[in-house]
C-alpha cells in the first residue's frame, strides 16, 4: 500500500462518515478560512466583507461559513478538512501560508472546489487568485511624489516578499516620474500587524525627514503617527476612513467581492474551472479609496488619469526603460514586465538607495 | 538625536508601566505571566472609556481598574485556591485576549480622543511613567510597607512567622501590577495607535517580563531595561530608515541575550559571595499556605 | 470561616472527581456566556465536547485529536519530570522550535537524496537540538545559580527570532519564488513523517508520545531516579542527604525535557506542519505547561489533559463553523476551563475545614 492509496481510503472513509450531514442540501455551501480575526480591520476583514457581499448577492442560494484566526500549517489543514466534511463545496483559503494545506486537502476531496489567495500551486480543483497591488501603488506613488515637500517618501514594508517589493518599486518609479528629486526610505517591520511597532516604524521614517508614508502593514498606527507629525499617508487593505481627510489622503483597498461573487456564481451554474488569475484595478479587485481634498485638484486629476490608463490596460506600471538597483538592465524601452518575473521579484529598481534585506 | 530619544521614550512607556507593575508583584514573590492579558484588557477598557467620555485621563484610570480586576482573578486563583502561578498566568493571558476580542467588536474602527500633551513635547503619561520609577523605588526601599512586601517576597514563611500579612501583601502587589499593566496597555491603544484592534499589544507583556529580570528587580533597572528593549526596536527601525543594512533578527534577539547575560552576572556575583543585591526574590513563584 | 488543611495524599476519589467537576462548572458558566451572546448553549457545548468525538464527522476529528494532543503530551511528559523535582523549564516552546530547526536542517542538507538514514538522523538532530537548548539554562543554573525559569523563558524569544531568520535566510526554499519558509518536508519522502495507518492520525510523534508516557510512568514510580526527583521536589535538603546530586538532577531534567520538546518539534515540522516558517512556534510549548499541571504531573493525567485541550481546540473550530461562534468566545471558554481546572484542583490537595 503506497501513500496515495492510504490517502484515498482515508478520504473515502471520512467522506462516508460525514455524508448524513449534508445529504439533503440544495444550497451551495461556501467556506472561508481567515489567517487573522475578522476584526483585524485589514486583510481578513476585507475577505469577510467579500463573503458578506456573496451572501447579499445570492441570498438563499448560498450558505457561508468561516473560521477565523487559523494558524498556518497543520491547523489550516484541519480547518479546511472540517469545512469540506461539513459539506462546503467551494472553499476560499485566504492566506499565502495555507498553500500546501489547500493542495493536500484538495487531493482528498476531488469534488470540492478550492480557491487559494496569493499562492502559486494549482490543481484540477484548486484555483489561485491574487491582486495586482502594484497597480494601486503606482497611483499612491504619483500622489506621494507630488505631495512631498521634503522630497523624501517612506515605505513601511511587512516582509521582504515579492508582493511587497513590487509595491515599493512601483510607488518609487511613479513618484520619481512626477518628481525627479524624490528619495525613498524603506523600513521593514517584519510583521503584518503590530500597531506599536508600526507606529515606531512610521516615527523612524518621520525622523528621517519623510513627510509622506506608504504602508504595507495592516494597522492604522502609521496614520496616527503621521497625523501627529503633520505628515500624510494612505489607507492600506481597507479604506481607513477614520483618518480622512488628512493624514489619510487616499487608500489602496483590497476588494475581493467581485471575484468572490463571480466564482460563487460559476460554482452555482456549474461553469467553475480551475485557473490562476492576477486581477488589478481594471477588474475592480484593487480599488483606490477616495482622494481627499487635502490633495490639490491637479494632482488628483493626474492620479485618476493614471488609474484610468492602468485600468484600461493602456499602461503597465512596470514598463521600460528600467534598471535594477545595481545598475544592470532589466526592461528595455517600452518592454513590459512579465508576470513570472514580477511574481518572484527580489530586487529594487535603480534609484532606491535602501539595501535589500538579506 | 533628540528626536530619537523622544521616539524611544514613547516606545518604552507601555513596557515601562507593565514592567514596573510586574516588578512589584515579583518582589512580593508572585510570578504573574498574565501581563499580556492584563495589558490587552487595559488597552480595550481604557480605549472604550476614553472614547465614551472624550477624556484620555479617565481612560487611563479605567484601564488601571480593568487591569487590576483581571489581576484579582489571578490573585484569587493563586492566593486562595493555591493554583500554580505559571499555569494560571498563561491562562490569564489566554482569557484576557479572548475577552477583549469578544467585547472589543463595537470599538473597532473608532478613533481615540486627542492625547494630553505635556511639557517638552512629551505627553503626560510619559512623564507619569518616568515619575513612577522613583516612586516605586522609594516605596520598596524607604517605606515600612515596602520593607514588608520585600520580606514577604524573600521568605514568606519567615514573614508569616513575624506576623506579616503575606496574602494581603501579595494581593495588593498583584493589584498594583495589574493596574500598571492596564495603563501600559492603554498607552498603546490611546496614545500610540489611537484605535482599538484585537490583540494589539502584540507581545509587549512578554517583553515586560523580560525587562523585570534584566532590571535585577530594581526600578531603575526597569527604566534602563525599557529604554534598552524599546531602544533596540527604535534604533533598528531608525537605521533602516537611514538606509543602513541591519540584521534585524539578530538585533531583535540581542536584548534577550543581554538579559540572560545580566542574570548570569548577578547570579554569579551572589553565588560566589561578593554581594547579595540583585538576585530573584527568594520565594518567587512558590505558593504560600499558612499552616496556622 | 473556613480554612485549608493539606492532605497527606490525594484521595483517588477527589482526583477523579475534581476534573469532572471543573468541566461541568465550565459547561455551566460557559453555557451562560453563550446564552448571553445569543447562542444556543446546549448546542454550543455539545459541538465543543461531543461532536469531535461522536458527531457526524467524528471519523475525521477523532484522529485529529491525536495529531493535536501528541506534541502536547510529548512535551508535557518531559516537563512533568522537572516540575516534580522543582526544576522549572518554562522554555519548552524554544526547545520545540530549535529541535524542529535542527531536524529540518538535516533533511534540507540531504535533499534530494533518498536514503533510509535520513529520517533517523533527523530524529537524532531534533532531540539533540532540543536537548542543547534545554542544557543552556541547566548549565547556567549549575555554574552560576541563574534562575532556569527566566533563562529558559528568554531563550524562547531567541529561538523565535532564529526561526524567523531561518525562514527568510538560510532555509528559504530556493524554488519558493522568494516567499519565506523552507521546503515542505511532507513532499520529500525520505524526510516526511506521514500518517502510519490510514486515517488514524498516528504519526511517529504519536508513537513517541506513547513511549514517553510509559517511560515517565516507569521512571516516576519504579525507578530510583523517580524517587530522587520526588524527594528533590518535596524536600530539597533531605534529598541531599539521600545522595541526590542536585546539579546532575538539574542537567538531567532540563536535558530530557528539552530533548522531548525538540522531538515534538521535529515530528511536527516533518509531519503536520511540513516546513519551517517565520511563525513555526505556535504555542505548543506553553500549552504543554498547562497540560502538565492539569494532568497533575502524572502520565495518565497528562494523557487525559492533552486530549482535553485538543478537544477544546477542535471542538472550538467546529463551533465556529457550525454555530458561527466567534473565535474570541471560544478562547474565553478555553480560558475559563483552565481556571476552573486549576482552581478545583485545590480540593485534591487540601481538605476544607470549618475554622473552630
Amino acid at each position: 500500500m503506497n501513500r496515495r492509496t492510504l490517502l484515498g481510503s482515508a478520504a473515502a472513509l471520512v467522506a462516508a462518515s460525514a455524508l448524513p450531514s449534508f445529504a439533503a442540501e440544495d444550497k451551495l455551501k461556501v467556506g472561508f478560512i481567515y489567517v487573522g480575526p475578522v476584526g483585524d480591520g485589514g486583510w481578513s476583514f476585507q475577505h469577510d466583507l467579500a463573503r458578506k457581499a456573496v451572501v447579499e448577492k445570492y441570498g438563499d442560494k448560498v450558505e457561508t461559513t468561516f473560521i477565523e484566526s487559523v494558524p498556518e500549517g497543520a491547523d489550516a489543514e484541519r480547518a479546511l478538512t472540517q469545512l469540506a466534511l461539513a459539506g462546503n463545496k467551494l472553499i476560499f483559503a485566504t492566506s499565502f501560508g495555507f498553500m500546501d494545506a489547500t493542495i493536500n486537502v484538495a487531493k482528498k476531496f476531488p469534488d470540492v472546489k478550492f480557491e487559494h489567495a496569493t499562492g502559486y500551486k494549482t490543481a484540477e480543483n484548486v484555483s489561485t487568485y491574487d491582486a495586482r497591488f502594484y497597480e494601486g501603488r503606482a497611483v499612491m506613488g504619483t500622489i506621494a511624489g507630488r505631495m512631498t515637500k521634503s522630497n523624501k517618501i517612506g515605505y513601511i514594508g511587512s516582509f521582504p516578499i515579492p508582493e511587497v517589493i513590487q509595491g515599493i518599486n512601483s510607488s518609487f518609479i511613479h513618484a520619481r516620474k512626477v518628481n525627479p528629486n524624490v528619495e525613498m526610505k524603506v523600513v521593514w517591520a517584519y510583521t503584518w500587524f503590530d500597531p506599536a511597532k508600526e507606529a515606531d516604524a512610521a516615527a523612524a521614517l518621520i525622523a528621517e525627514g519623510v513627510d509622506v508614508i506608504l504602508q504595507h502593514t495592516d494597522s492604522t498606527a502609521p496614520l496616527a503617527k503621521a497625523q501627529e507629525a503633520g505628515a500624510i499617508g494612505f489607507g492600506q487593505a481597507s479604506d481607513m476612513a477614520a483618518f480622512k481627510p488628512t493624514p489619510r489622503v487616499s487608500a489602496i483597498i483590497d476588494n475581493w467581492a467581485p471575484y468572490y461573487i463571480k466564482r460563487v456564481g460559476e460554482a452555482l451554474d456549474g461553469s467553475w474551472k480551475s485557473h490562476s488569475v492576477w486581477l488589478g484595478i481594471g477588474d475592480g479587485e484593487v480599488e483606490i479609496g477616495e482622494i481627499t481634498d487635502a490633495v490639490p485638484a491637479e494632482v488628483k486629476a493626474e492620479a485618476e488619469a493614471l488609474k484610468a490608463k492602468i485600468a484600461s490596460g493602456e499602461y503597465h506600471p512596470f514598463t521600460g526603460p528600467l534598471k535594477k538597483q545595481d545598475g544592470s538592465d532589466w526592461l528595455a524601452e517600452g518592454q513590459k514586465a512579465e508576470d513570472k518575473d514580477l511574481s518572484s521579484m527580489n530586487f529594487y529598481v535603480e534609484g532606491i538607495a535602501a539595501p535589500m534585506p538579506k | 538625536m533628540i528626536s530619537v530619544f523622544i521616539l524611544l521614550l514613547g516606545a518604552a512607556t507601555p513596557i515601562l508601566f507593565a514592567a514596573l507593575g510586574e516588578l512589584v508583584a515579583e518582589r512580593a514573590g508572585v510570578l504573574n505571566l498574565g501581563v499580556e492579558g492584563m495589558m490587552v484588557g487595559g488597552a480595550l477598557a481604557g480605549f472604550a472609556a476614553a472614547h465614551a467620555t472624550g477624556s484620555p485621563a479617565l481612560g487611563f484610570a479605567v484601564a488601571a481598574l480593568a487591569g487590576a480586576a483581571l489581576s484579582m482573578l489571578f490573585a484569587m486563583m493563586t492566593q486562595y485556591l493555591l493554583s500554580n502561578q505559571v499555569a494560571t498566568g498563561l491562562a490569564l493571558t489566554l482569557f484576557g485576549l479572548g475577552l477583549t476580542a469578544m467585547f472589543g467588536k463595537p470599538y473597532e474602527g473608532v478613533k481615540a480622543p486627542a492625547m494630553m500633551a505635556g511639557p517638552l513635547g512629551l505627553n503626560w503619561m510619559i512623564w507619569l511613567g518616568l515619575a513612577m520609577v522613583p516612586v516605586v523605588w522609594w516605596f520598596l526601599v524607604r517605606t515600612r510597607p515596602g520593607l514588608i512586601l520585600r520580606a514577604v517576597g524573600e521568605n514568606h514563611d519567615a514573614a508569616h512567622g513575624l506576623g506579616y500579612p503575606v496574602r494581603a501583601m501579595r494581593i495588593a502587589a498583584l493589584a498594583f501590577g495589574g493596574a500598571m499593566a492596564g495603563m501600559g496597555g492603554a498607552y498603546i491603544s490611546i496614545a500610540t495607535v489611537l484605535q482599538w484592534t484585537e490583540g494589539m499589544t502584540a507581545g509587549a507583556g512578554w517583553i515586560a517580563l523580560a525587562i523585570v529580570v534584566f532590571a535585577q528587580w530594581n526600578p531603575w533597572g526597569v527604566l534602563a531595561g525599557a529604554w534598552l528593549f524599546g531602544g533596540v526596536t527604535v534604533l533598528q527601525l531608525r537605521l533602516q530608515a537611514a538606509g543602513v543594512a541591519v540584521p534585524v533578527q539578530f538585533l531583535a534577539m540581542a536584548p534577550y541575550l543581554a538579559t540572560i547575560l545580566v542574570l548570569v552576572l548577578i547570579s554569579a556575583r551572589q553565588k560566589f559571595g561578593r554581594s547579595g543585591g540583585g538576585a530573584a526574590p527568594g520565594s518567587l513563584g512558590r505558593p504560600f499556605h499558612a499552616l496556622r | 470561616m473556613f480554612r485549608l488543611e493539606p492532605r497527606a495524599s490525594a484521595p483517588l476519589g477527589w482526583q477523579i472527581a475534581t476534573p469532572i467537576l471543573a468541566v461541568l462548572a465550565t459547561m455551566f458558566v460557559g453555557g451562560l456566556l453563550f446564552a448571553a451572546m445569543g447562542f444556543d448553549p446546549v448546542a454550543a457545548i455539545r459541538t465543543i465536547f461531543w461532536d469531535p468525538l461522536f458527531g457526524p464527522a467524528a471519523g475525521y476529528s477523532r484522529p485529529q485529536l491525536l495529531v493535536k494532543a501528541g506534541p502536547l503530551i510529548l512535551i508535557a511528559c518531559g516537563l512533568a519530570l522537572g516540575f516534580r523535582a522543582g526544576i522549572w523549564n518554562i522554555g519548552a516552546e524554544g526547545q520545540y522550535i530549535i529541535g524542529a530547526i535542527c531536524g529540518a536542517a538535516v533533511a534540507l542538507a540531504a535533499y534530494p537524496a533518498e536514503a533510509f538514514w535520513i529520517f533517523p538522523a533527523m530524529i537524532l538532530a531534533g532531540a539533540l537540538g532540543g536537548w542543547a537548548w534545554g542544557m543552556i539554562p541547566a548549565l547556567l543554573r549549575n555554574w552560576f545559580g541563574a534562575s532556569e525559569i527566566l533563562v529558559s523563558l528568554m531563550l524562547v524569544y531567541v529561538a523565535q527570532k532564529i526561526a524567523a531568520w531561518m525562514a527568510f535566510g538560510p532555509m528559504k526554499n530556493p524554488e519558493g519564488f522568494n516567499f519565506p519558509g523552507s521546503r515542505n518536508l511532507q513532499q520529500y519522502p525520505a524526510a516526511a513523517n506521514p500518517e502510519l495507518i490510514a486515517n488514524s492520525g498516528l504519526h511517529w510523534g504519536g508513537i513517541a508520545a506513547i513511549v514517553a508516557l510509559a517511560a515517565t510512568w516507569f521512571i516516576m514510580s519504579r525507578h530510583v531516579l523517580g524517587f530522587q526527583v520526588r524527594t528533590a521536589g518535596a524536600a530539597p535538603r533531605a534529598a541531599r542527604f539521600a545522595g541526590v546530586r542536585p546539579e546532575r538532577l538539574v542537567a538531567l531534567c532540563l536535558g530530557v525535557s528539552g530533548a522531548l520538546a525538540g522531538l515534538a518539534g521535529l515530528f511536527e515540522v516533518a509531519g503536520p506542519a511540513g516546513q519551517i516558517t517565520e511563525s513555526f512556534g505556535s504555542g505548543y510549548g506553553f500549552t504543554a505547561i498547562i497540560v502538565a499541571f492539569l494532568g497533575r504531573l502524572h502520565p495518565l493525567g497528562i494523557l487525559l489533559a492533552g486530549l482535553l485541550m485538543a478537544l477544546t481546540y477542535i471542538g472550538g473550530e467546529l463551533a465556529q463553523m457550525m454555530l458561527n461562534l466567534p473565535a474570541a468566545t471560544v478562547q474565553v471558554f478555553q480560558g475559563m476551563l483552565l481556571f476552573f481546572l486549576l482552581g478545583f484542583d485545590l480540593l485534591t490537595r487540601y481538605r476544607i475545614r470549618r475554622r473552630t
